[in-house]
């Protein structure tokens, strides 16, 4: 009886969680349809008709596959950079034993502390000493400070709670320790790989104060930057920042999505005993 | 096939546990070698350090004569069987056993020929192309033991493998690995908790305690002339009865403490009169004096429990003159003891095992 009480609560607040999280991308669909004259008009939103107006304005005014390029650049190879080197670091860190590795993973851990608005004036003089200012790179390597501490911590933690004797099987089997990486401890990480770089992939691609301050001109904007400057001096233009908030969004969930399953999938098999 | 050999083998970890103390330990070409011991008695940091996976803090592992100490376990070609299996779950059963046979180079020909000659032996051809979890707990006990045959090593190292199994797929896979171990004439070192395990399997047994050997020898050997009072305890089943006594004044026997019990034994005079010993009997060698006994026995007892045991009894006793003397009595099944019913003990004089009380050290 109680217990039917506790889980149509716990049913409840989900559905309310959700629904708390969910609306304002319900809004801001439906407002990125409804014409520029009646986006005020608040009675109007749920109603039609719905046009597609602000979104053709992205592509023939604005040219917005320009950012979307450029998030796509600096976010996935940040990831892929992130996920590689993070992760044999991350590895080492895990399995093998040497003096002063939490002092190494707490440093890493501090590393990643520094509120980034005290990073930038620095990090500026840096990348413009490297001529790298308004560069792919120069937002890349920027980029990896934070994200690499984000995937060694995560990465750590997987590789822990995998059973070591399966890498010392594999080392019996005399499989050296990269041959034991790739073929053993990575394909029983993957979940937790792909964990990681969703999550960094999404930091990346919503990260906005390093991009507006290491970018120069639209050509090398990201996603978020492009969407902030679209204000004029003299209108706000609501509905394609709204479309281009929802074209931005879309990599994103269409990430989680198609992992998602893969990622339960992996947690769920692979067990040792029965 | 080779030989291994420790050489004054201590290991002490990082935070000063010594897990292993001074072994020194020949295992010949095809021998069977059962460590055995309570938990925590090292025998599996003894087994990971043959393994490689552990380095010795001190002394020397020789592999056929060759010096492996500072040899990585990749390079010293055993193969290892471990506790959990440890199968590779992301791969088929076909791949578990052939990835340590790509890891080595051999062709991939040759490894499909070994592979199914090893299934075939291990009767898991149908199963090559299933992962672990789609295989029950005494499969996967298979596809462990194949991977390392298929290996071909130069010894097997297996840990604690059966006791993942229930007891009726235990006893059948133990004497698969016996005749096993005598079809391939492998070099075997078998970790065990278990003691009766290691009595019927091993051919030489090594008893551990605290890191450090404790008695080595036949199974049958230390069972009969345990050479401790721990090694008497801990092997066969129900223990060994044990009672406290001071050495006679002649040296010619053990006055046992609070019972009026005086057992001649030959042994006493290697200690000196008056000295505190401990006398032994097993549980099979204590004879119960039919009715209400006082006559020819040696103590006066009170039954606590009987246990029904198949073909015998296990008789659970207790001094009359001393409550916190207890006894256990193996006898034939059709004998009837009622419980709490006073009965009269014998102790099977050419049977009794003399130790010292505090156990050397």
């Amino acid at each position: 009886m109680s217990g039917s009480v506790v889980s149509r609560w716990a049913a409840g607040t989900a559905v309310g969680l959700v629904a708390l999280s969910a609306f304002p991308l319900v809004w801001m669909l439906l407002a990125s349809l409804t014409p520029e004259a009646r986006l005020f008009d608040s009675a109007a939103l749920w109603r039609g008709p719905f046009v597609l107006d602000h979104y053709r304005a992205l592509w023939s005014e604005r040219a917005f596959w320009v950012p979307i390029r450029n998030s796509t650049v600096v976010a996935g190879t940040t990831t892929l950079f992130a996920v590689t080197i993070g992760g044999a670091c991350a590895y080492g860190l895990a399995r093998l034993r040497f003096r002063g590795r939490y002092a190494l993973l707490a440093f890493v851990l501090a590393v990643s502390m520094f509120p980034q608005i005290s990073l930038i004036a620095p990090l500026y003089l840096l990348l413009r000493a490297a001529g790298l200012i308004n560069s792919y790179p120069g937002l890349v390597l920027p980029y990896l400070t934070f994200a690499m501490p984000l995937t060694i911590w995560l990465l750590v933690g997987y590789f822990r709670q995998l059973p070591a004797e399966l890498e010392e099987a594999a080392a019996m089997d005399g499989a050296s320790r990269l041959r034991t990486l790739i073929e053993i401890t990575a394909p029983l990480a993957w979940p937790g790989i792909a964990t990681t770089a969703i999550l960094t992939f999404v930091y990346c691609w919503n990260e906005f104060l390093f991009a507006l301050s290491f970018t120069l001109g639209p050509e090398r904007h990201t996603v978020p930057v492009a969407i902030a400057l679209f204000r004029g001096q003299y209108q706000v233009p609501w509905g394609q920042i709204l479309a281009a908030a929802v074209v931005a969004t879309v990599p994103v969930v269409l990430l989680v999505v198609l992992f998602q399953r893969r990622i339960v999938q992996g947690l769920t098999t692979g067990a040792l005993k029965g | 096939m080779a030989s291994i050999a420790l050489e004054d083998v201590s290991k002490v970890f990082a935070g000063g546990h010594a897990a292993v103390r001074d072994v020194t330990l020949e295992i010949a070409d095809g021998e069977l070698l059962v460590l055995v011991g309570p938990s925590g008695s090292g025998k599996s940091t003894l087994l990971r350090l043959v393994a490689g996976l552990e380095t010795p803090t001190h002394g020397r592992i020789l592999i056929g004569g060759r010096d492996v100490t500072a040899v990585s376990p990749q390079q010293r070609d055993l193969a290892m069987v471990f506790q959990s299996y440890a199968l590779y779950p992301h791969k088929t059963v076909r791949e578990n056993l052939a990835f340590g046979l790509r890891a080595r180079g051999v062709s991939r020909p040759e490894i499909d020929t070994r592979v199914r000659r090893v299934a075939q032996t291990l009767q898991i051809e149908g199963l090559l192309d299933r992962r672990p979890a789609q295989l029950s707990g005494g499969q996967r006990q298979r596809a462990a033991l194949g991977r390392a045959m298929v290996r071909e090593p130069q010894a097997f190292l297996l840990d604690e493998p059966l006791s993942n199994l229930d007891p009726a797929l235990r006893l059948d896979t133990r004497t698969e690995l016996a005749l096993l171990h005598r079809r391939l004439g492998a070099t075997m070192i078998y970790v065990t908790h278990d003691q009766e395990e290691a009595m019927k399997l091993g051919e030489r047994v090594v008893l551990l305690r605290d890191g450090a050997i404790e008695q080595v020898g036949p199974p049958l050997e230390i069972y009969r002339r345990p050479a401790t009072l721990f090694a008497a305890r801990f092997l066969g089943s129900p223990p060994m009865n044990v009672m406290a006594g001071a050495v006679a004044a002649a040296r010619d026997g053990v006055e046992i403490t609070g019972l009026g019990l005086t057992l001649p034994l030959a042994e006493a005079g290697r200690f000196a009169s008056g000295e505190q010993v401990v006398v032994g009997i097993r549980p099979h060698d204590v004879e119960l004096a039919t009715t209400d006994g006082a006559q020819g026995a040696d103590v006066a007892a009170i039954v606590e429990v009987v246990e029904a045991a198949g073909s015998e009894l296990h008789v659970h006793l207790r001094a009359e003159a001393r409550r916190d003397q207890r006894f256990i009595a193996v006898v034939p099944a059709d004998l009837e003891v009622a419980v709490e019913s006073r009965i009269g003990l014998a102790f099977r004089r050419d049977r009794l095992h003399l130790f010292a009380a505090a156990p050397a050290r």
